[in-house]
């Protein structure tokens, strides 16, 4: 009898321990993030030396510039190895005609990568212009916020990325996007977007597009630095952001943005 | 990619205005328009299940369990056609181990799994325990087995512990039905909270959702008991069928006035993409929005239920009244969840124009696929009720 109320006894001091056991196990991935965010002095820096939290980038189009070649369609496809089938872009220049009877159309024949063709002109044009677009690298980004898994992330620079290796490809970012910023990748079946040249910024130099553009009309750089010619451009010009009522805070910034371009 | 290149290139040519270029492909296709619909079904059944149980509706007493079950067998299929749709399915367990807590999405599989293991199998066992080990003792062989393992061994029938049941399950019931409202209004949610989207972004979409989702489900389980009893040559209870048919009106008054409230406030509000939508509605949405799921889905029904109410028609006249309604109510809410999810993407982000969907007929994302996933609930239900009868009958004995 005694024995049988030992045994009942340590019965249960095992199933206690191996209760508490799988408990605190199914607890360590806390445990472990909890450890991460103790230290908060932790300065993430790149294999080459590059250290993200030192900058803070952002990108200013001057759209009197732009003259719709589409080199920085062109050169983006390149660059980046995205499909050059006319139905994913990382970055396209759209075309805006403003007509005397205030319709207005609008058109980027295939993202623009050839440029465009003349049109016979019919109606008077009373305003006509050139904008590229890109993903907008926002503060408050909708995309990473619906993301289920955390695939794509903001960094520490204000760039948002995607790891593709972690993408389970749902599409909801792509729908949360308000700028049809983003697609997937028929290939890798993951989300992808304009990642500002991460890997060409990361080494010190300027996006491809920002690179080939042939009357300056993108303007690359830091925010939060004086010296920069973006903050410069930002501070010369009348700036505009697409879609600022969505509260999304872009950081591509336009320069003589007209009410017309969403 | 030469498979996307064939299916994105035709379609150049049916867009109108102008569209964001990578806007060509559209990213949530038929499975996602199917989702919704099976989750608003197993919400639906549960609602009424736990109707039955909380007001103690006497006349709907027959439709109890076969609600339970239709609830399990659609949940049980709901999340496959998601898992279909993934780009990398294989990953899809991410959700689970690293969600990220501001996601709307995320929270899927939480409520799921909460939904599935806390509410339905518990009331489901709690209510079939005693008939459980009353098989038990009657079977033979793998049967005798199966009922063993389903009810978790427990062979306790004493009046104790059948009381102890019936508290259980109304508990489980008071808990499962804002869980139920949970599980489907947090599916509008996914919708409702993409501020991109005017189509879906609106504060009513979990509740014009759940509302739906009760019509959807007391409408499948009309349809499901008007099927089975006679397959199994017994009479239909009509004092049940008509207090289905009244429940089913009430539910459909609401969600009508709600998505009629929804309409009003766009149309008033006018916001600047007010015109790319209206060119929508009487456009490429005008035969599923206004005549499939506005016209027969809703006010026909409506109106025929209304007339069976006014007049006393005779039983037959009624019950195949009630049996083409109910049809109707469902073909109409399929079409509400193909405006809400196609119809949201059909237009451009830019409010400037309009593109296209095309389903193709095989393929994951086609045509015969999203019928196998329609048909699939009905197998398991079929499995269901030959394990866990849930007639009367079955439980006498």
């Amino acid at each position: 009898m005694n024995n049988d109320l030992q045994q009942e006894n340590y019965d249960r001091r095992k199933f206690c321990q191996s209760l508490l056991g799988s408990i605190a196990f199914l607890l360590l991935p806390i445990q472990s993030r909890a450890a991460e965010k103790k230290n908060p002095n932790r300065v993430l820096v790149l294999g080459n030396g590059y250290i993200p939290s030192d900058h803070y980038w952002g990108m200013g189009i001057d759209i009197s510039k732009c003259i719709g070649c589409g080199r920085c369609v062109d050169a983006c496809k390149m660059e980046n190895k995205v499909p050059r089938e006319p139905f994913f872009f990382r970055t396209w220049v759209e075309r805006y005609r403003i007509y005397e009877d205030d319709e207005t159309q609008v058109d980027s024949p295939e993202g623009a990568i050839n440029g465009f063709t003349t049109v016979p002109f019919g109606n008077h044009v009373i305003r006509s212009f050139f904008v590229p677009k890109l993903c907008n690298q926002c503060d408050n980004p909708p995309c990473v916020q619906v993301c289920p898994v955390g695939a794509t992330f903001i960094t520490e620079d204000g760039v948002i990325l995607v790891d593709s290796d972690y993408c389970i490809g749902c599409r909801y970012c792509v729908q949360a996007c308000p700028y049809g910023a983003r697609f997937i990748n028929p290939f890798t079946s993951t989300a992808e977007k304009c990642t500002f040249c991460y890997h060409r910024v990361a080494k010190g130099m300027a996006p491809a597009c920002v690179e080939v553009c042939p009357t300056q009309a993108r303007i690359f750089g830091e925010i939060r630095k004086k010296a920069s010619p973006l903050v410069r451009f930002i501070r010369m010009n009348n700036i505009g952001v697409l879609k600022p009522n969505l509260n999304t805070e872009p950081k591509v910034y336009y320069a003589d943005l007209d009410g017309e371009v969403r | 990619m030469e498979e996307v290149t064939k299916h994105l290139l035709p379609l150049f040519k049916e867009i109108t205005g102008f569209i964001y270029p990578n806007e060509i492909e559209l990213h949530w296709k038929i499975l996602i328009v199917l989702y919704p619909y099976l989750t608003g079904l197993v919400a639906g059944a549960f609602i009424l299940a736990s109707l039955v149980k909380i007001f103690n509706v006497k006349e709907m007493q027959p439709t109890y369990r076969v609600s339970l079950l239709t609830a399990l067998g659609f949940l049980l299929v709901a999340p496959l056609p998601l898992l279909a749709h993934l780009g990398h399915p294989e990953r899809s367990y991410e959700i689970f181990l690293t969600p990220n807590s501001k996601s709307a999405m995320a929270m899927f599989g939480f409520v799921y799994a909460w939904y599935l293991m806390a509410v339905l199998l518990l009331e489901i066992w709690f209510d079939y325990r005693r008939d459980l080990i009353r098989w038990t003792g009657k079977e033979k062989g793998w049967k005798k087995l199966l009922y063993r393992i389903i009810s978790l061994f427990s062979s306790d029938i004493s009046d104790k512990a059948l009381t102890f049941d019936k508290k259980a399950i109304r508990v489980i019931t008071v808990i499962g039905i804002p869980s139920a409202f949970l599980l489907h209004g947090y599916v509008g949610f996914i919708f409702g909270s993409i501020k991109a989207n005017p189509w879906w972004s609106s504060v009513l979409m979990p509740i014009v959702f759940l509302f739906s989702a009760i019509v959807s489900g007391i409408a499948l389980i009309l349809l499901i008991y008007m099927i089975i009893v006679p397959m199994r040559s017994k009479l239909m209870d009509i004092k049940c069928l008509d207090k289905l048919a009244s429940y089913l009106f009430y539910a459909m008054i609401v969600d009508f006035s709600l998505e009629a409230l929804d309409f009003i406030h766009r149309i008033y509000e006018s916001e600047e993409s007010i015109k790319i939508l209206s060119e929508l509605v009487s456009g490429k949405l005008f035969v599923s929005l206004i005549v499939i799921q506005l016209l027969v889905g809703m006010l026909i029904p409506l109106f025929a239920i209304a007339a069976v109410k006014m007049f006393h028609l005779p039983e037959e006249l009624r019950k195949l009244i009630y049996f083409v309604s109910a049809l109707m109510v469902q073909i109409g809410i399929f079409s509400t969840r193909w405006n809400v999810v196609i119809g949201g993407q059909l237009f451009s982000k830019s409010f400037r124009g309009l593109t296209a969907y095309k389903m193709t007929f095989l393929g994951l994302e086609g045509l015969l696929v999203s019928i196998g996933f329609l048909i699939l609930p009905f197998l398991v239900l079929y499995f269901l009720f030959s394990i866990l009868p849930p007639w009367e009958e079955a439980r006498e004995s």
